[in-house]
């Protein structure tokens, strides 16, 4: 198994199987995204969904298969951080903000480029990251709160602080969980705005419960089941197939 | 906006609290020497020599502190370090009795004549330099932290697991030390010291100057926590501290800065132990007893975890209150310390320092009620 193929494809996932004391989380599962594409993936309890984001990560170590991002890059030989250098931002199903930290450094702390620690230790903030993270602040709309601390921000302001570090991470693939969990509706149509907004220069894959929302989105859906692919395609073309109907109501 | 205040005002305050160390460091060594004794304002050198203690178990504290209040590593073997930086500041002081020890042996000093060495063991050479010292005092506790952080850090052992690494580590370098045959004066450990760089250690002078040493020493470990601190990777560490694994997700290599601030704290808890030793007069195993390292974490609870003031004054205050108790009511000191604890758990989750802004916040409060 060559570690490096050449493919179109910006994530490229083969046959990965991961397995929890015998439970086997996914199963032979094979996924492409393509660049610029927008995924949703959609999927009963247990189906895999978040297991897929952890291998995508580097949280988990796939048993077998083969994880390629951009057509080069191994991701089951690099760690969280390399993974994260190469660009592949997570969003997480809860709003996870430095709490002890100010909504600024937050983004600060997100900001893409420096990363090693004694690259950190003088560093002083140049006048480009400072036009970005006004930017960022703007478009977050978050200027007043940018001195208050991450613990005092709503849920609501969270998940946007979260979105605005993911911009400031600026990433080549977003991941993003369950982005709608705890909304209220007009929330929900807010948060597609504006992952259709980011799609536009990113590429996004969302994980997610809510039908609604992901008809919102109106993009390509991928439904797992039991750790594999089982359909593929519009939201009313899997809707209409059968095994999705019996998964998701025949139990 | 107002926690943008209140930072530059901690600014401030540990600037103010630099100053005030060098203060005292200053104050007490010339009010010892030029005050004649009798008058009131004479600081008698037994209060100089416990105050120059306190210093170095302050800066042991900050020690601590940089690892668990600002990066949530909570070692338990801090004390390991503060006693390998006595034995290399020992080393030196041995070596320069010479053949002023009892047996008058001009190369061995007298433990190694009496367990029958014949000649010095390797790891003694060089010790006879100051400045071989003076660096191995940086080196030797810099070198181990480096080695168990490296294993530690890299293979994600984190939480209760760290803390019980450092504790065995302790304990481990406490019965190695306790053996004759490691040429480290066994049991009965180094003592007997005569001069440093040629000034007899006994003297008030030397006293004074090694005192004074300490609170320079105190007040650059605070200089150099402030920054680090204060620093874009000071905000990097503490986010360590709250949420590890988002960082590894945001592309941070954790272990780094992890690694850099152990390290670090190591070799502060390196000098506070070399200044202690030719203060204290001796430097035996029981340095390396676990007890003390908890007792150090202890302090820097009372104090203020997370704070930059916070561990100074809590080593001060319950070594101050140490020296009281076992001296009045030596059986009580133990559960005096017990209860300590539970109380500044229970209490005081922000220690003394906290207890200020605690107050500040419940008047203020009253205050907003008062009008309605």
């Amino acid at each position: 198994m060559s570690s490096t193929r050449s493919t179109s494809a910006l994530l490229y996932l083969s046959g990965v199987t991961v397995s929890f004391d015998g439970f086997k989380a996914l199963n032979n599962l094979s996924l492409l995204v393509e660049p610029g594409e927008m995924r949703a993936i959609i999927g009963p309890n247990g189906a895999g969904k978040t297991t897929m984001m952890d291998v995508v990560t580097g949280k988990t170590r796939p048993d077998t298969g083969e994880v390629v991002f951009d057509g080069r890059a191994d991701l089951t030989k690099l760690d969280e951080a390399s993974i994260a250098t190469l660009g592949i931002g997570r969003k997480f199903q809860k709003p996870t903000v430095f709490e002890n930290h100010t909504v600024r450094d937050n983004l600060v702390l997100a900001l893409a480029g420096l990363r090693k620690w004694h690259s950190l230790l003088l560093a002083a903030p140049t006048k480009a990251e400072n036009d970005r993270l006004a930017e960022i602040l703007s478009i977050i709309r978050m200027e007043e709160q940018q001195h208050m601390l991450g613990a005092r921000l709503s849920h609501g302001q969270k998940q946007w602080l979260e979105i605005g570090m993911l911009l400031a991470q600026d990433p080549k693939l977003l991941l993003v969980d369950e982005p709608v969990a705890g909304m209220t509706d007009v929330e929900t149509e807010t948060t597609a705005q504006v992952l259709r907004e980011i799609n536009k220069t990113h590429s996004v894959v969302v994980v997610e419960h809510d039908m609604s929302f992901v008809r919102a989105l109106g993009v390509k859906v991928t439904v797992l089941h039991e750790g594999s692919m089982l359909a593929e395609g519009t939201l009313d073309q899997v809707s209409a197939d059968q095994r999705v109907v019996e998964v998701y109501l025949g139990r | 906006m107002i926690t943008r205040f209140l930072w530059r005002g901690m600014d401030r305050n540990v600037r103010l609290f630099v100053l005030l160390v060098l203060a005292i460091g200053i104050a007490l060594p010339l009010l010892n020497q030029l005050v004649p004794p009798g008058s009131p304002f004479h600081v008698p050198a037994w209060l100089m020599q416990l105050m120059g203690k306190y210093l170095c178990y302050a800066l042991l504290a900050l020690a601590v502190d940089l690892v668990w209040g600002f990066c949530g590593i909570l070692s338990l073997g801090h004390g390991a370090f503060f006693a390998l930086g006595g034995y290399c500041m020992g080393m030196y002081l041995m070596r320069q009795i010479g053949s002023r020890g009892v047996y008058g042996n001009p190369l061995l000093p007298d433990f190694m004549v009496f367990l029958n060495y014949k000649e010095l063991p390797w790891f003694w050479y060089g010790f006879n330099h100051f400045w071989f010292a003076m660096i191995m005092v940086v080196v030797v506790p810099s070198l181990l932290a480096l080695a168990l952080g490296w294993f530690a850090f890299r293979s994600r052992v984190t939480g209760v697991y760290l803390s019980i690494i450092t504790q065995a580590m302790t304990f481990a370098l406490m019965l190695a030390f306790f053996r004759n045959d490691m040429g480290l004066g066994g049991n009965n450990g180094m003592t007997d010291f005569k001069e440093i760089l040629g000034f007899s250690v006994q003297a008030d002078g030397t006293r004074a100057a090694l005192y004074f040493a300490s609170a320079v020493a105190l007040a650059l470990g605070l200089v150099i926590s402030a920054a680090i601190v204060g620093s874009r990777f000071g905000k990097a560490l503490t986010a360590v501290r709250d949420a590890e694994s988002r960082m590894r997700f945001l592309g941070y290599r954790v272990e780094g800065y992890k690694l850099f601030v152990f390290v670090l704290s190591a070799a502060m808890a390196g000098v506070a132990g070399a200044l202690y030793v030719p203060q204290v007069g001796i430097i035996n195993p029981s340095e390396f007893s676990p007890a003390n390292s908890i007792e150090a974490v202890l302090w820097v609870a009372v104090g203020g975890r997370g704070t930059m003031i916070g561990p100074v004054i809590g080593a001060i205050i319950v070594n101050f209150g140490k020296t009281w108790l076992t001296g009045a009511l030596p059986e009580v000191w133990l559960f005096a310390l017990g209860a300590l604890f539970i109380v500044v758990t229970l209490l005081l989750p922000k220690g003394v320092v906290g207890l200020w802004g605690q107050i500040k916040a419940r008047s203020q409060a009253k205050k907003a009620r008062a009008p309605a």
